[in-house]
């Protein structure tokens, strides 16, 4: 089949600004966008610069934007992709080095920064920790990490707040946090409850569509955002949010977008910026009614929620279980 | 064509006109809209962070209502839409857990067997109704209009929970406003992205950046306006917009829900449909319907 790419370029040492250059390729049925890149480079135009290794979607080395979104070239089908054009660009959020391969030096700091091995509490057992299987399970998903960047190129955050320590990062954080064996977990969680961490994530699922591997980061991060709220950690405006939506749900079977923002914010500064767009609203005839209206059978949803709440699983740590004298 | 309609707060609450617009577009389009006025909030995704099993029965509370009436869920929402597909994903497949979520809804005698279709009036247009249908009664034809297309997170991603068949539906809204006579502004890059509204309490500079990055985008891309199938996003794009950082240029941008572009098209008053009730003004939007009509 023939394909056409368009592929954004820059040598940002010689020129000033991206440029596009398309490239006309005929190709097998079967072919990966990286077999047709490495045919453009092999055949067509030599100066092309992509990274790549394994070719089988294991190293995460071939990560860059396929028609708008983060994506492994070398697990992109292009019988699978829209063939009228199939614009290729580097990932997002990373400077690019040239042309498709980007300089992830920002991306490994983030991640060494979290201590990405395990702290257990005591000297490693003699032979293996035991541990339930059920409480490794949910990590199945999240240690098959490639670290190909894909969810930090397309993080919706990232691209207007660099601190935010990023999916790949936080993703990784909750490998340990919620690993038996890992006793640092008080520590890692008082330090994602801070700027940049957990509550920097504006949960538009970008990552978890992106990404290659299943790893889930944003359910991973909405995760630790719950084991803070649980261990007490409650003084910021999203545990501060998260109670009042269930207090006000509670309460009137819905929510009620003022009084919820008004117990999420703190401080008068801060009501004081958000009361300006409440009276252009009032203005504009939105009024909220002065008491939320409450559904039919709100009580019925109360008590869903508390007997919900009861059943939380409890959590299971090796050094907890060793103190209270639990056999695994 | 008769649906379990489930509004969710915003449209009752911060946007109201989104509600009054719903309500005379189904009726010219002959949606039969039986409003489930007993369900509750679907916990726009933070029941879910707080505690996912309260927000999986919640929900599953509204399907067995809409069960009970025999009727899918109809939604204008896509934050609501999203987390019911999520919600889907884990009760239907797994009949354990399923039994899990009945026993706490035993106490009001409702059960919800798995089967219960939820739809965005954005994929009810497309799948139920048909796009030929929908342009047959347009008598006002947006023409001359070049409107974005402004998603939502929620009812695009995960796609395979809010698409599983693959349908497509990431593009339904480009079709709409098609199929009203305007231009859809194909190369509008904001059209799938987050539009800020979760981040507002939690990093609000970062939340109105991204509003603002969004209303950019559309003005580069030379938008007259924006159309969203979602309150949430309208709250930061409409309300919030004159606090971002691109508050105060001379060319502000009105931001229409999706169903007041279906009612100007087809022939309901902009007062009827709420327009006047916007923080940024939908005057200019007007000339150009009446230029056009
Ligand atoms: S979480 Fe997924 S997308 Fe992100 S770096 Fe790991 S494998 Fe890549
Ligand atoms: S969900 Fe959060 S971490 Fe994931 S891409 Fe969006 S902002 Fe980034
Ligand atoms: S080349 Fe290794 S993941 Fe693509």
């Amino acid at each position: 089949m023939d394909i056409k790419l368009k592929v954004r370029r820059q040598n940002p040492e010689a020129d000033d600004k991206p440029f596009w250059k398309d490239y006309a390729v005929e190709v097998p049925e079967y072919y990966t966008l990286l077999d047709a890149l490495l045919k453009v480079r092999e055949e067509v135009d030599e100066t092309l610069a992509l990274r790549c290794s394994c070719r089988s979607h294991i190293c995460g080395s071939c990560g860059m934007r396929v028609n708008g979104h983060a994506a492994l070239a070398c697990k992109t089908k292009l019988s699978d992709i829209d063939q009228g054009a199939v614009t290729v660009e580097p990932m997002g959020n990373m400077p690019v080095i040239r042309d498709l391969v980007v300089d992830l030096e920002p991306f490994w700091n983030k991640l060494y920064s979290i201590k990405p091995y395990l702290q257990p509490a005591t000297d490693p057992p003699e032979r293996e920790y035991v541990v339930p299987n059920d409480t490794m399970f949910h990590l199945d998903g999240v240690v098959n990490c490639i670290m190909c960047g894909a969810c930090v190129s397309d993080c919706e955050s990232l691209s207007v707040n660099p601190i935010f320590i990023g999916p790949t990062a936080l993703a990784k954080e909750y490998r340990f946090v919620a690993d038996p064996r890992d006793a640092a977990d008080r520590e890692r969680l008082t330090q994602m409850n801070g700027p940049g961490g957990v509550w920097d994530c504006t949960h538009c699922f970008q990552c978890v569509e992106v990404c290659p591997k299943d790893v889930a980061p944003m359910e991973r991060i909405m995760a630790m955002r719950r084991m803070m709220m649980d261990m007490g950690m409650e003084q910021n405006n999203g545990a501060k949010r998260a109670n009042a939506f269930m207090d006000l749900v509670g309460s009137y079977g819905r929510l009620d977008e003022t009084r919820l923002l008004m117990r999420s914010v703190s401080g008068l500064g801060e009501l004081m910026s958000f009361s300006k767009v409440g009276l252009r609203a009032l203005w504009k005839g939105k009024l909220p009614p002065l008491r939320p209206h409450r559904i039919a059978g709100a009580p019925a949803v109360r008590r869903i929620l508390e007997r919900a709440r009861n059943q939380r699983p409890r959590r299971f740590k090796v050094h907890q279980a060793q103190e209270e004298g639990v056999r695994a | 064509m008769k649906y379990a309609f489930y509004p969710g707060c915003v449209a009752k609450g911060g946007t109201p006109e989104l509600y009054q617009a719903m309500t005379a577009v189904g009726e010219k389009l002959g949606l039969e809209l039986h409003e489930l006025t007993g369900a509750a909030c679907t916990g726009a995704g933070v029941i879910t962070e707080r505690d996912p099993f309260a927000g999986d029965v919640v929900n599953s509370r509204t399907f067995a209502m809409a069960e009970q009436l025999g009727l899918p869920v109809m939604t204008i929402c896509s934050t609501c839409t999203g987390v019911m597909m999520g919600v889907k994903g884990r009760v239907d497949a797994h009949d354990d857990y399923r039994e899990r979520v009945n026993q706490l809804l035993a106490d009001e005698d409702l059960h919800y067997s798995g089967q219960t279709d939820v739809k965005h009036l954005l994929w009810v247009l497309v799948e139920d109704l048909g796009l030929d249908k929908l342009k047959a009664m347009v008598v006002n034809p947006l023409q001359g209009m070049r409107l974005a297309p402004f998603y939502g997170c929620y009812v695009v991603r995960p796609s395979k929970d809010v698409d599983p068949l693959r349908l497509g539906r990431m593009g339904y809204l480009e079709k709409v406003i098609e199929a009203l006579g305007a231009e859809p502004v194909e190369e509008y890059r904001g059209k799938d992205k987050c539009c800020g509204f979760p981040l507002l309490e939690t990093n609000r500079r970062g939340s109105l950046a991204l509003t603002g990055k969004r209303l950019a985008e559309a003005r580069d891309a030379g938008a007259d306006a924006l159309v969203t199938p979602c309150p949430l996003c309208h709250l930061n794009l409409d309300g919030q917009q004159p606090e971002t950082p691109e508050a105060g240029r001379v060319d502000a941008m009105p931001v229409m829900h999706l169903p007041q572009a279906i009612g100007l098209a087809i022939g309901i008053t902009p007062e009827r449909l709420g327009l006047h009730r916007h923080i940024i003004d939908t005057k200019k939007i007007l000339a150009k319907v009446a230029v056009a009509g």
